[in-house]
């Protein structure tokens, strides 16, 4: 500590340099954040997702649909403890480019399976009393400004209503807070025994079936009795866990763990010979000056020392702000409505403090191995 | 005249001197390269996905679903609904007065990717008896056509090679149907190439479909397409949309190759911003080293410009070197790197990555504009310097 106000007029003895270096690096640490960030998020988010929820589709596929005869014999599969389902409705408002991601349900028994989700008891049974009711997430309520009591004229193109109209018109009953869950989550569910009832085809028709288990660590073996029960039937089934149904989810939308490393390396590159670069020229420049700190006898492990010390000093300090600004900007609205409640990983910042680590190490090192084999002689005499 | 003279003489000495500075030069060249290669790469992607979307489709075929539809999987069509469809005026007809149309059922099969294992989702598509007159790019290479109520498919090109089990011979499975592939095709590098083809009927009653999804018509010639249109949209017993093909399937990559841009426009947007200072870094030292030269030249009576000129010109040719390497590395690394990626509501498109000559000329672009912004400023620093005080310094 004691040599620090010698360090710290070392970095700042050409200012404008040292600034343009910083701002190069604190830049390449926001992105390290942003983009780890992201990567990291998702990969928490899908992990986070419980493990007690089990999501069952027809094995041959999702759109096949399961008959609801099942959902009888999913219920009594032992260490089932609520079961729910959901059929895609998929309907518009006004126009067919604003989709809703509406769902068919059995509004009481969801909230049973997502006990996370924040809704008053006197909704769901305002739900279950009204036919045409529809629950829908504070979000959709307040992005679309609609409210309790309003009646919403929904359109689709796929269930065609028993008189031949293909615009449902829903009461809005309720609204629940699903920010525990984040954005993935539907925000839009209307009575399913009101869609089979009313729909002119594709009656009895179930999606998803989503069973809640009491243990997680059976969440494998229930799995693979709700298939058995099914199995060789005529709709057998695909029992997945919320998490690994996301994981493959965000697989099919391309390899993202991928780009967002490649990019980072990219950076991460190119920042390296910045850095080693501005040291370099830093150290040649002062040659007479650590030439005159050798006469006065700093050994040659101190001057190594004080030069390392100096690209550590740079690095640590615009890692820190980088990945603060990347922090403030994954604190900020816009972010939590998409990964719900979510600070930055610390995951990623322990890497980011590494990295900067690293950084400072391999750009440091060879000019600080030039300082400390500065022949004090040679050095002094401009050679 | 003196003052281009000037700027050639001051610009070529000061590149002569350029070597002597190489380490400090590859700064601009490296963080510049990086930020080009990263950047082209990125929206290589949406371009190769815009490509194989654009291609697919004619200007004489329009897609005909259900009112509402985004997505042909959401749309439903009867069978009276078709027959509607097929006495509709502009429609082209064969030889024997049929009508050329191919009435469509789709449906999504679970497949696994050869890569990786990963689960997705594959269309296989029911086509029409008219299918090879309505879609003449078809090609089968390899096997053969399938038959129609025999539970028979052949292959995309993009699919077999994507997706396990799908060679010839190999047998797939659907909920109440298993299915042989007898052949694979190509269309000329569109959107079907990633898909499966069968008869529609066959499908229909394999899979106990009431419903077809989507009718794709051939009409008399693309001007038909306000008749037919008109037709269709007026008719009170059919509640149906009608889209030219080319726009149903641009429309479809829309979202997807926006949110790619988008990224790439985030990323690469504050990548140059870093890039910026690190050119800047580059070109203040440059200066500096050569602050007695300027002193002297400006001393002997070289204007500020030809000063401005030299510093920004350097500035550039640096930042041009590094927009080449950069667009040349993407260009290597992806150009022609088949990637796959699941849109909502469609199913599996495989595409290539496409590093088009204009992704190139766009990135190098975007390099001289970073290069100019990072040599103006030490360029003003060049030409303001006061000559006495530089002449000092050293």
């Amino acid at each position: 500590m004691k040599y620090f106000s010698l360090i710290w007029a070392g970095l700042w003895r050409k200012r404008t340099r040292t600034v343009f270096t910083m701002l190069s690096i604190i830049v390449a640490f926001l992105l390290f954040g942003l983009l780890q960030g992201f990567n990291q998020g998702f990969n928490t988010l899908v992990s986070n997702q419980d493990v007690d929820r089990l999501y069952i589709s027809a094995k041959s596929n999702m759109t096949d649909g399961l008959p609801i005869a099942h959902l009888n014999r999913i219920r009594s599969v032992p260490g089932v403890r609520a079961v729910s389902h959901w059929t895609y409705f998929g309907g518009f408002y006004q126009n067919a480019k604003d989709p809703l991601p509406a769902f068919a349900t059995d509004a009481e028994q969801l909230f049973a399976v997502y006990k996370e989700m924040k809704i008053k008891p006197e909704y769901v049974q305002a739900m279950q009393k009204t036919r045409n009711g529809v629950l829908i997430s504070e979000s959709i309520a307040k992005a679309r400004k609609w409210k309790v009591g309003d009646r919403i004229p929904v359109g689709t193109s796929i269930w065609t209503k028993k008189d031949g109209g293909s615009t449902w018109d829903f009461d809005i009953v309720g609204t629940f807070d699903a920010s525990a869950y984040g954005a993935g989550f539907p925000g839009f569910y209307l009575n399913y025994s009101y869609f089979d009832e009313a729909s002119a085809f594709g009656h009895g028709v179930i999606h998803y079936y989503l069973a809640s288990i009491e243990d997680p660590h059976q969440a494998t073996q229930i799995s693979k009795q709700i298939d058995a029960l099914f199995e060789n039937s005529g709709s057998e089934t695909l029992t997945q866990t919320e998490s690994a149904l996301a994981q493959m989810q965000l697989k099919q939308l391309g390899d993202i763990n991928f780009i967002a490393n490649a990019i980072v390396g990219a950076v991460m590159f190119t920042l390296l010979f910045l850095t080693a670069n501005t040291m370099m020229q830093s150290v040649r420049e002062r040659t007479s000056e650590l030439a005159v700190l050798k006469t006065l006898g700093f050994s040659d492990g101190k001057v190594l020392g004080l030069v390392l010390s100096e690209a550590l000093l740079l690095c640590s300090f615009a890692a820190v702000v980088g990945l603060a600004v990347s922090t403030t900007v994954f604190a900020s609205p816009p972010m939590k409505a998409l990964f719900g409640n979510f600070p930055m990983p610390n995951v990623v910042l322990a890497m980011g403090a590494g990295m900067a680590l690293l950084l400072s190490l391999v750009s440091g090192l060879p000019p600080a191995w030039r300082a400390r084999q500065l022949n004090i002689v040679d050095a002094l005499a401009g050679r | 005249m003196k003052l281009f003279r000037q700027m050639f003489a001051v610009t070529a000495m000061n590149l002569r001197s350029l070597p002597q500075r190489a380490a400090t030069s590859l700064v601009i060249v490296i963080g510049i390269a990086g930020v080009v290669a990263v950047m082209t790469s990125v929206l290589a992607m949406s371009t190769g996905m815009v490509k194989t979307m654009n291609s697919t489709g004619r200007d004489d075929r329009v897609i005909v679903m259900r009112n509402g539809s985004t997505a042909e999987n959401s749309s439903a069509i009867s069978r009276d609904s078709l027959r509607l469809v097929m006495d509709a005026p502009g429609v082209k007809r064969d030889a024997e007065g049929k009508p050329i149309l191919s009435a469509e059922g789709l449906r999504l099969m679970t497949l696994y990717k050869k890569a990786d294992d990963t689960q997705v989702n594959v269309i296989l598509r029911g086509a029409g008896p008219q299918l090879l007159k309505l879609r003449p790019e078809i090609r089968i290479t390899a096997g053969r056509m399938f038959n129609p109520a025999v539970t028979e498919i052949i292959v995309g090109k993009s699919a077999a090679a994507q997706y396990k089990g799908l060679q010839l011979g190999d047998k797939v499975a659907t909920r109440r149907t298993t299915w042989t592939v007898v052949g694979t095709f190509e269309t000329g590098g569109d959107s079907h190439e990633s898909e499966l083809l069968t008869d529609a009927d066959t499908l229909m009653s394999a899979e106990q479909r009431g419903n077809y999804q989507s009718i794709l018509v051939m009409l008399e010639s693309p001007q038909a397409f306000q008749r037919f249109k008109d037709a269709v949209t007026s008719n009170p017993a059919l509640a149906m949309d009608v889209a030219r093909e080319r726009d149903y399937f641009q429309e479809a990559s829309k979202g997807i190759s926006k949110v790619i841009s988008f990224l790439a426009y985030v990323v690469g947007g504050i990548m140059a911003v870093g890039a910026v200072f690190g050119a800047l870094n580059t070109m203040y030292s440059a200066v500096s080293e050569r602050l007695r030269e300027i002193a002297t030249l400006r001393a002997l009576g070289f204007g500020a410009t030809a000063m401005v000129v030299s510093v920004l010109i350097e500035a550039l040719l640096l930042a041009g070197i590094g927009g080449v390497i950069g667009a040349l590395l993407a260009w290597l690394f992806f150009n022609g790197h088949t990637v796959s990626t699941g849109g909502q509501g469609m199913g599996q498109l495989v595409f290539d990555l496409s590093v088009s000559p204009q992704l190139m000329v766009f990135g190098i672009v975007w390099a001289a504009v970073i290069g100019l912004i990072g040599g103006l400023f030490p360029a003003i620093r060049a030409a303001r310097l006061p000559v006495a005080t530089a002449l000092r310094a050293i």
